[in-house]
């Protein structure tokens, strides 16, 4: 819990700084209310120490039978029949990340396979990192399905009893995750973009407000403890070819009747052609500084020319410039491509929580001060109208 | 139907600023809002109101002040708002949120279907709704652009991962709401603000929901915030300044080092 000591001042220091709105000055004493989540901002600020926040001493349950790092393997539709799904970048990814932390707590690596049908997905597992992959094969597997797939993790969870357990923040990770943790009374923590060991834990940090504040997240009172992982964040190991895993077969008894949301249709963009744009490497992106929409479609052009995707700020969206599957930012599609070019975005807030995970931000903006280039590298200072025709021309005279 | 909306107050973190000196945020002038995604939600189920008659009972669980999202929700043509407000509640993660939420859904009554915005923008977890939906044993359709019920079939749009799906289901369930792109944000009228005073409102203590305190707040959080802190600030950008044909120069060469051409 949190108090206040008979030291406060009441000088009003922790009021503002408190990101939920939790404090009030009541007869010149702070006063939290229900708002407050103990995250210990006051206690930083606070010049005379008069805020304290207590934590009950952790229960005292053997967590010493949970063992193993477990990644939830996400499959993706190809749209090709004779390999209808593959595993997505992200389980890649966070075998990866889960690789390290399995070596510094010195237990194995495990993804958690459930599919309708085995393509050898065990191999390429295997080559990226994992000792060991518990595969579910069943019909039922067919395609994702929140109270099925749900009903075999929670199963295989109870089992095993893995320390960890990552997924993606895809989707999928986030409509299945939850559920978990929810049923089995774990941590989850949200959209993660590092993961490390600390005591014996895992310390799992990630954004919060829209990208404007950093939160470092424990689960030490339950096991196992369980993250979602942005993706495009984590680094992927070099697959090692003939590294094989440990195949362990998982039987679920799973029938129709479990699934209570069906599908009717699927539509998938790659029916459409074209890169989304949350995978795309490379995304050229406009905003209002391209004055009109046929300029705009400049940058269609000049991304063809470097092999990447459109993407648009919500002004240019508003204004009819570039529909809005293309928007980058809080109410349109987070990115972060190898390299983001932006042409005449100043950078709003929303626009800039959406793209700032770019590896290589190049903006080009008239106005020297505008707030774009606080995340850029590299910063043009220029009309984007004009730079943008130019920089096609020169593509092409390569 | 009876229809159950999970909204919450939350600073509008678009306008939220940071004070480079100590890290930490400056709320002074930043307004409360209802989250964005809650707001959608709200209105959707408004809408299958008006369409089908269905009872629409806001809730949400904050400090008092956030009376006012309920408030909205009321004047916006909602029937009956609950508020639950307890400091039993305070330092609860998204586990004990939904359980105290899934508690409030169980004393409100036969919920057939409960909406809530994908994600809140202060928190950006996207995980209170489903974990409501596991306690309420409801199934679920998360990301949705779109809802309607034909009967006792409810039929929903929603995201997945690189498109979109069609799906059906049967109350009871849960759907969080991503926002669709022709959605227009309503604010209620003064006068629908003066006249939603009259609706049924409760402010509901953790004993009023039969909520059992080991579950709730800081003791019933499985998470626990370790650290708060500003985001690494990046390096500042090399600028350069040029007309056209120097400034196209120059992208190039900047694609060159850093190896996105030859």
């Amino acid at each position: 819990m949190i108090e206040v000591s008979k030291k406060c001042i009441g000088c009003g220091k922790c009021v503002p700084v408190c990101p939920f709105a939790a404090i009030n000055m009541i007869d010149k004493k702070a006063v939290m209310n229900e708002a407050c989540t103990l995250c210990g901002v006051c206690v930083q600020i606070c010049p005379v120490q008069a805020i304290a926040i207590t934590r009950e001493e952790a229960s005292r349950r053997d967590h010493s039978g949970f063992k193993g790092v477990w990644v939830y393997v996400e499959l993706t539709e190809t749209g090709d029949k004779t390999h209808p799904k593959k595993i997505k970048p992200v389980t890649f990814e966070l075998l990866g990340a889960g690789r390290k932390l399995a070596d510094e707590l010195k237990e194995d690596l495990c993804a958690v396979l459930l599919t309708d049908k085995d393509h050898g997905y065990e191999k390429e597992l295997g080559s990226y990192g994992a000792d060991k992959v518990y595969m579910v094969e069943h019909d039922e597997l067919f395609e994702y399905n929140t109270d099925i797939f749900s009903t075999v993790v929670v199963s295989l969870v109870n089992r095993h009893k893995p320390s960890v357990m990552l997924y993606g923040a895809t989707i999928q990770g986030r409509d299945l995750a939850p559920r978990v943790a929810s049923a089995l009374y774990v941590g989850l923590t949200a959209d993660c973009t590092a993961l490390a060991i600390k005591d014996g834990l895992l310390l799992q940090s990630r954004p919060a407000f829209g990208g404007n504040i950093m939160a470092d997240i424990l689960s030490p009172n339950s096991r196992p403890q369980m993250a979602t992982v942005r993706p495009n964040v984590m680094k992927m190991n070099e697959p090692v070819h003939g590294r094989t895993a440990m195949t362990v077969r998982e039987s679920a008894k799973l029938d129709k009747s479990l699934r209570r949301v069906k599908v009717l249709e699927r539509k998938l963009s790659h029916d459409g052609g074209g890169v989304r744009i949350e995978n795309a490497k490379i995304i050229v992106s406009g905003g209002r500084g391209m004055k009109t929409k046929d300029k705009f479609k400049l940058l269609d052009e000049l991304s063809k020319l470097l092999g990447g995707v459109v993407g648009a700020s919500r002004a240019a969206v508003d204004l009819g410039f570039k529909e809005k599957t293309h928007q980058v930012g809080q109410s349109g599609t987070t990115v972060s491509p190898k390299l983001y070019l932006s042409f005449g975005i100043s950078g709003a807030v929303q626009h800039i929580v959406g793209m700032k995970s770019s590896d290589v931000i190049v903006a080009v903006n008239k106005d020297p001060n505008a707030p774009i280039f606080n995340v850029a590298k590299y910063g043009i200072v220029g009309d984007a109208h004009e730079i943008a025709p130019k920089l096609i021309e020169a593509l092409k005279k390569k | 139907m009876n229809i159950v909306v999970c909204v919450k107050q939350v600073p509008d973190t678009t306008e939220v600023k940071i004070n480079p000196e100590t890290g930490t945020l400056i709320r002074n002038g930043v307004p409360s809002i209802i989250n964005p995604y809650d707001h959608f939600a709200l209105q959707t189920a408004l809408e299958l109101k008006k369409k089908h008659g269905f009872r629409v009972t806001v809730v949400s669980m904050g400090p008092p002040q956030a009376k006012s999202v309920v408030q909205m929700g009321l004047a916006l043509g909602a029937d009956e708002g609950v508020l639950l407000s307890d400091m039993a509640f305070a330092g609860s993660d998204t586990w004990a949120t939904s359980y105290a939420l899934a508690k409030a859904v169980k004393k409100i009554g036969k919920t057939d279907m409960i909406f809530c915005g994908m994600q809140a923008i202060d928190g950006d977890t996207a995980q209170t709704g489903p974990a409501i939906a596991q306690h309420l044993g409801m199934a679920q359709v998360t990301f949705c652009e779109h809802v309607e019920v034909d009967g006792r079939r409810i039929i929903a749009r929603k995201q997945i991962d690189g498109g979109y799906e069609t799906v059906e289901c049967r109350p009871p369930a849960l759907f969080t709401m991503i926002m669709h792109k022709d959605y227009v944000p309503k604010y209620p009228s003064f006068l629908a603000v003066h006249a939603s005073l009259a609706k049924p409102y409760h402010v509901w203590s953790a004993e009023d929901i039969g909520a059992e305190a080991q579950y709730l707040g800081l003791k019933g959080s499985p998470t626990q915030v370790s650290k708060i802190y500003p985001p690494p600030q990046k390096e500042k950008a090399e600028m350069f300044a040029g007309s056209g044909q120097a400034a196209a120069e120059r992208i190039l060469e900047i694609m060159r080092k850093e190896h996105f051409t030859q």
